[in-house]
């Protein structure tokens, strides 16, 4: 049985200067994301696993290594074709929301398609569905400073979604937002993983989150510790 | 696909309502000042060939050289005399010859003294005819001069009005020119000029023995022949009268002008000073070009955590860079409908205050449609050429740091 990897990292190191001082964040990392996986990234703060997840989601280069994505190797593309695929692979969910708060929530959601060419009808019944899925259907056109935080989640996501990418990246989506409506978002982000098919990862510093996973990876002081996998949450893995 | 690329900046500049209104300031004065300089001077240009398309394509003037046709010049060293005026009738494609002198000269009335622009006419009715034609000079009451007349004047316009003397003259009044009396025998229809309408004529003899000039006469009007070329009758004329003052060719002393010659030489002043001012003008620009790139600047700065938001999801640097061209370009455009309209408002304003106060021949302010259009978008690209340094930092931002920002 073969899965497909989605992400790769092989020997990925990430090392900030300043001035003469050199930090290494990210030390050798080795790690694969397969298709369909719920993957949670644990660590606590200050372990890189925030840097880990800027690699990941190719929002940042590594200092050596190299990077796949859908066999892709990132490091030979220049900086618009890997927005490109970025815009089109990945989704981000981020623990601030970073909705823009001049848009209303259906131009939010909107916005990733217009980087892509959407032809603009095909935009408005994708993100009008896409909202209507995430509950917000009657909130289309309220600008994030009237949403609560979890509606500005659920924007987020809905937006996340809307070019159908590989991947949902989330970076501590639960981390603004009370326990009612943090259950809710991790609830959409397991029903997104188990119904409709998608990758998940997700970084984190609450223990709690790991319960959703397929595979967890822990993280400390730039380096992967362990990686456990979750057999409980595994899905039936698909011949590609 | 352009409209996408204007709700972000059209949002943006919505949300800073008294900022946007500052940055616009510069280029709306900028552009208010070119537009209504170039307006006024078109309108001047605009009375300039009215006044001479008026005269027809059929009239030469000739005059001693170095005397430019304006008044206040009576003694030239030059003389152009009676006897150049029969070698002029005798050229071939010559209809018809005129002469006339012109001096500025004491006029008296009311126990008020003031100079103004004196015309010696002939008596003769088809050369009379020739003079007030090449002038649009029409009587509007009273009678033209005549053969006869020895101390009778015709006035200008301006003279039925208290202004110049305190009070209104009336036909058959005495006016003093020169120390001499003059009975008022006609007035002259309105033209709409200041120096036209306070002209006074007399008959040429008198004006010779008042001036003492004997036979000089100071600007001779020549009508061609039907089906004539001006231009082959002034160069026949030139040659004649050359010979005859017996000068060399290309060494004359005194000129041969058509309408349009006339007319150009006027333009080529105005042209010089539009430009000057312009140019000052130009200078209100550059420095609302400053200011636009300087709140597009401030505007990056403050939308860093935004501009690694867009990155995060999908733009790339040229979609950020376009999007605040698109913003610095709309403050430019904004800018110049604005200064377009402040401009011309202000031009008309002026010639509706110069027809008042002036005369309406003076100004002709018309709306040219294609350099409206062309001033927004030069104002257009204006702002994005202002954006062009802020649009560029924007979209090199790194998107990790972009979105820490706080």
């Amino acid at each position: 049985m073969t899965t497909k990897t989605l992400l790769e990292l092989k020997e990925v190191w990430k090392t900030y200067h300043m001035g003469e001082l050199s930090i290494d964040v990210l030390r050798g990392i080795n790690l694969q994301i397969f298709a369909n996986e719920f993957v949670v990234i644990l660590g606590p703060s200050g372990s890189g696993k925030s840097t880990l997840m800027n690699m990941v989601g190719v929002l940042d280069v590594p200092s050596k290594g190299k990077i796949f994505l859908d066999g892709i190797d990132l490091s030979h593309l220049d900086e618009s074709a890997i927005a490109k695929i970025r815009g089109k692979k990945i989704g981000f969910v981020f623990q601030q929301f970073n909705l823009i708060s001049t848009l209303t929530a259906l131009e939010n959601v909107i916005l990733p398609t217009i980087f892509q060419n959407v032809p603009e009808e095909e935009r408005m019944t994708r993100a009008t569905k896409l909202l209507e899925l995430v509950g917000l259907s009657d909130r289309l056109h309220h600008k994030p400073m009237e949403l609560s935080g979890g509606q500005q989640q659920r924007v987020a996501i809905a937006r996340a979604l809307v070019n159908d990418p590989d991947v949902i990246l989330a970076d501590e989506p639960t981390g603004n937002l009370d326990s009612h409506a943090g259950k809710q978002v991790m609830d959409m982000l397991s029903t997104l993983h188990e119904k409709e098919n998608k990758t998940i990862i997700l970084v984190t510093h609450d223990s709690d989150l790991v319960k959703h996973s397929t595979k967890t990876v822990y993280i400390h002081d730039g380096e992967i510790v362990k990686v456990v996998y979750n057999k409980n949450n595994q899905k039936k893995i698909t011949r590609n | 696909m352009f409209k996408d690329y204007f709700i972000i900046p059209w949002k943006e500049i919505k949300q800073r309502r008294v900022r946007s209104w500052l940055t616009l300031l510069g280029i709306v004065i900028g552009i208010a000042a070119i537009v209504s300089l170039i307006t006024l001077g078109q309108g001047l240009q605009n009375a300039i060939e009215g006044q001479f398309s008026a005269l027809g394509n059929d009239k030469l003037f000739i005059s001693a050289k170095g005397s430019s046709l304006t008044p206040g010049l009576s003694v030239d060293a030059v003389k152009i005399t009676q006897k150049d005026v029969d070698v002029i009738k005798s050229v071939l494609g010559v209809k018809q010859v005129a002469a006339m002198s012109y001096t500025t000269a004491r006029i008296e009335y009311n126990n008020n003294i003031r100079y103004f622009f004196i015309m010696g006419m002939p008596t003769e009715p088809a050369e009379m005819d020739l003079l007030n034609s090449a002038q649009n000079y029409k009587i509007s009451s009273g009678r033209n001069l005549q053969k006869g007349d020895k101390y009778k004047a015709v006035l200008g316009y301006a003279y039925t009005k208290s202004i110049l003397f305190e009070k209104d003259i009336g036909l058959n009044s005495k006016i003093i020119i020169q120390d001499q009396e003059f009975r008022v025998a006609g007035f002259l229809e309105r033209i709409g000029s200041p120096p036209d309408d306070q002209s006074i004529l007399i008959p040429f003899d008198t004006y010779s023995e008042l001036f003492k000039t004997g036979d000089q006469v100071g600007l001779i009007v020549v009508q061609t022949q039907e089906g004539e070329n001006i231009n082959g009758v002034a160069e026949k004329i030139t040659k004649e009268l050359g010979h005859e003052r017996r000068l060399k060719e290309g060494k004359e002393d005194f000129t041969v002008q058509t309408p349009e010659q006339l007319a150009s030489s006027f333009s080529t002043i105005l042209d010089i000073v539009q430009v000057v001012l312009i140019g000052i003008a130009g200078i209100s620009l550059l420095v609302g070009g400053v200011g636009i790139m300087n709140t597009m600047f401030t505007s990056v700065l403050e939308r860093t955590k935004e501009i690694g938001i867009l990155k995060a999801v999908g733009a790339q640097n040229k979609h950020i860079m376009f999007l605040f061209l698109v913003e610095s370009g709309l403050y430019g455009f904004g800018g110049g409908l604005i200064g377009v309209i402040l401009g011309i408002g202000t031009a008309k304003l002026v010639g509706i205050a110069f027809a008042y106060a002036v005369g309406p021949a003076f100004l002709v302010i018309k709306i040219n449609v294609l350099f409206v259009l062309g001033t927004l978008f030069f104002s257009f690209i204006i702002g994005c050429i202002s954006g062009i340094a802020p649009a560029r930092r924007a979209s090199k931002l790194n998107p990790v740091e972009s979105l820490r920002y706080e």
